[in-house]
């Protein structure tokens, strides 16, 4: 075991070093190996010259070439950009009515409609347009200020009570709740709402709601309660309630009423994105 | 290798008639559509298996022929041995036969001659190259106007890319480095041997007769064998083997080593086939002074056998398949964000992403119906009609509404399966395709 281990007349020479007993070749790097290493070292200082490296308190140097990935970014954004513009330039031009319909238009607004509509509007409508309380289903048949493609252009274009653009769609319900209703005049119009839409009620509460509802509610909502579009105000003898079609919703609504907003998109989409976005939500399901 | 190289020149220009909107070229593979056509057959990507299939049948195929017949492969069908074998022929037209051949390559000056057999050499080759090249991107695109592309300079970079690369590789690979490729490059010398026993019928040498080779006269007394040493068989084989050292790796089964063995045994007055097509398994049989078996006793054993009925399984299983696939394929999504929709009359509605594929040459209209509740009502986005026209060849993305009445059984309950029916207006095929109904009571 102890017996030195045999050397062989082409070994190289040792480094001195030992171990107990364990010496160490001192074999030299293959030169290959070496000036493959010195040519990364010059090569790293030129890249830490030419290009962005070492950090600093506001951002690393900057480098000759004046590189940045921000740029490049910038750069892919513009150029696909530019390959857009002709057809959107198209969408601008086209009557919105046959923008659906174009060959053309139609599925590149879609598609181009749906990717607008998951970056501005899936926040508030969902990703998949379903809405929630307060903010409108966009798949269903019912719409406030109307599911043609113009009128949601212009919902979505202007928004609704933006105090930022002076053609936002405008309307508020009054708090009926502010001493100008009595608790049971409103407990009455509450069961009289629900009776509408089929909500079997106590026959003289429902009778007293009517005569509430005509003289209060019948101006917006019109006498037989199925809404006005022009002013936004909801249909309430159907099945879909955006705050919420139980009595105490409905009786939150009455006695507080509800002011719902919705930005201008006109002021931060192009005018391309606007219709298409229009035309996304208009084929949903929902469009008349 | 005639028949090699001309199923390879002529297949992009064959035709065969699809109907108006669809290619006429018999072999296409065309990517950019995402459609191979084989003659009556069309297969949409979606259908790879069916090549999958094929290259399993190729595999055994190889398998089945490698352990009947040896290296059979490498010698007659391999594009690399074809191509040499091509490059060969134009050496041989051009430069004379092999020792012309060989005084031209040792002649170290330079002289007119040699520039000038050195220029056609490699002028003939490089057109067979690029014919090559050519011929290949035939295969994925119309041939005749790609072929008027490519000389007026009108076709895609790729064509002219693909042509180059290919070019460049037939001219070295065929002209330059030839077996080098089958030793060092291709796996399949080695693979193949695991193939092979001693059943297989193989290029050998017999060596039972051969040994102890020897120059010199047969006399009474002498204890030569049939092999005269003239090395014949060692100078015509293009591997550069000597077959007398048993099987090796290099060989392409090429046979030119029998051709020159046979000629010599004939001119010194001995019986043919010293080095032959045999079966090792025969040695103790010839070796006693019998006969060989006969060929089909070589060719059928359990091994072949069984890599054919393998190979028949899966083709079998193809064809099959391929018959029963229907020329019109649907798939339904249903739409999950959110699962259901209340309309304003109360009622109930479920949206579905349909996927319609039409294979044919033609236009069809497809009629959208469903079965197994009667509560359900079909409606379809963009259109009052139910049916809805999808392009030849294409697949067609609609929107499917289902819808239940408010109070309904589907709409109140949590799920409800049914089955959607699609039906060509035309001809009546149809497929269908189960799924559920959400409604609100889950």
């Amino acid at each position: 075991m102890s017996k030195p281990s045999k050397k062989f007349d082409s070994d190289p020479n040792t480094t001195g070093h030992v171990w107990d007993g364990i010496e160490e070749f001192d074999n030299p790097m293959p030169r290959w190996w070496l000036w493959v290493f010195y040519v990364t070292i010059i090569w790293g200082i030129g890249y830490v010259i030419a290009y962005p490296a070492w950090p600093g308190i506001n951002g690393a140097t900057k480098g000759l070439l004046g590189w940045s990935s921000r740029a490049n970014v910038a750069a892919e954004i513009q150029s696909a950009e530019d390959k857009l513009a002709p057809i959107n330039a198209k969408l601008e031009a086209a009557e919105l009515t046959q923008i659906t319909t174009d060959p053309e238009l139609g599925p590149y607004a879609v598609s181009a409609g749906g990717a607008v509509f998951k970056t501005w509007c899936a926040q508030c409508h969902g990703s998949g347009a379903a809405g929630a309380i307060g903010y409108p289903n966009l798949l269903d048949n019912d719409w406030l200020w109307g599911g043609d493609i113009e009128n949601i252009y212009a919902t979505v274009k202007h928004g609704i009570r933006n105090e930022e653009d002076d053609d936002a769609r405008y309307s508020e319900m009054p708090a009926f709740g502010d001493d100008y209703l009595e608790d049971d005049q409103i407990d009455a119009v509450v069961n009289y709402v629900m009776s509408l839409s089929g909500e079997a009620k106590d026959a003289s509460v429902v009778a007293a709601g009517a005569e509430v509802f005509a003289d209060e509610c019948s101006s917006c909502h019109m006498e037989d309660g199925t809404g006005d579009r022009a002013q936004g105000a909801p249909n309430l003898a159907d099945a879909i309630w955006l705050y919420g079609g139980d009595y105490d919703s409905i009786k939150e609504t009455v006695t507080y009423s509800r002011y719902g907003v919705m930005p201008s998109w006109g002021n931060r989409l192009t005018e391309a994105q606007v219709r298409a976005v229009s035309a996304y939500v208009h084929q949903l399901g929902g469009g008349e | 290798m005639a028949i090699t190289l001309g199923i390879y020149y002529l297949t992009p220009l064959l035709r065969w008639d699809r109907g108006s909107s669809l290619p006429d070229q018999a072999v296409l593979i065309d990517i950019a559509n995402r459609r191979f056509f084989f003659f009556m057959i069309e297969i949409w990507p979606h259908e790879f298996y069916f090549v999958a299939g094929l290259l399993i049948m190729a595999g055994l195929g190889l398998f089945l022929f490698t352990s009947a017949l040896g290296r059979v492969w490498c010698g007659y069908a391999c594009p690399q041995t074809v191509w040499t074998d091509l490059f060969i022929l134009v050496e041989r037209w051009i430069e004379g036969d092999r020792n012309a051949r060989l005084r031209l390559h040792r002649q170290k000056k330079l002289d007119v001659r040699k520039v000038r057999l050195r220029l056609t050499k490699w002028v003939t080759w490089l057109l067979i190259a690029m014919a090559t090249g050519g011929a290949w991107v035939f295969y994925f695109a119309d041939a005749p106007t790609l072929a008027v592309d490519i000389v007026t300079g009108n076709a895609h970079p790729v064509a002219y890319t693909t042509i180059a690369v290919l070019t460049f590789t037939t001219f070295f690979f065929g002209g330059f480095a030839r077996e080098q490729i089958c030793i060092y490059a291709c796996p399949w010398p080695r693979i193949q041997a695991a193939m092979m026993d001693e059943d297989t019928l193989t290029v050998g040498y017999r060596e039972w007769r051969g040994e102890p080779r020897g120059k010199g006269k047969r006399t009474e007394d002498s204890d030569l064998g049939d092999c005269i040493d003239c090395m014949a068989c060692v100078n015509v084989c293009p591997v550069g083997i000597d077959i007398r050292d048993g099987q090796q790796m290099e060989c392409i089964t090429c046979a030119l080593c029998i051709d020159a063995c046979d000629e010599m045994m004939e001119k010194v007055g001995k019986p043919r086939g010293l080095i032959d097509y045999l079966a090792f398994s025969d040695e103790d049989r010839e070796r006693e002074g019998n006969p060989p078996k006969s060929v089909w006793k070589h060719v059928f054993r359990p091994r072949t056998i069984m890599y054919t009925s393998l190979w028949s399984l899966v083709g079998v299983g193809l064809v099959v398949a391929l018959f029963m696939r229907s020329d019109i394929e649907a798939t339904v999504a249903p739409v999950r964000n959110p699962t259901f929709v209340t309309l304003s009359d109360g009622s109930i509605r479920n949206t579905y992403e349909v996927r319609l594929r039409n294979k044919h040459g033609e236009d069809r209209m497809f009629r959208i119906s469903l079965k197994g509740e009667p509560d359900l009502r079909v409606q379809l986005e963009g259109t009052p009609y139910e049916a809805v026209n999808v392009p030849a060849d294409q697949m067609k993305n609609q929107r499917v509404y289902v819808i239940a009445p408010a109070g309904s059984e589907p709409a109140n309950g949590s799920l409800t399966d049914f089955r959607f029916w699609f039906e060509d207006t035309g001809n009546g095929d149809r497929v269908h395709k189960d799924t559920v109904f959400n409604g609100k009571g889950q």
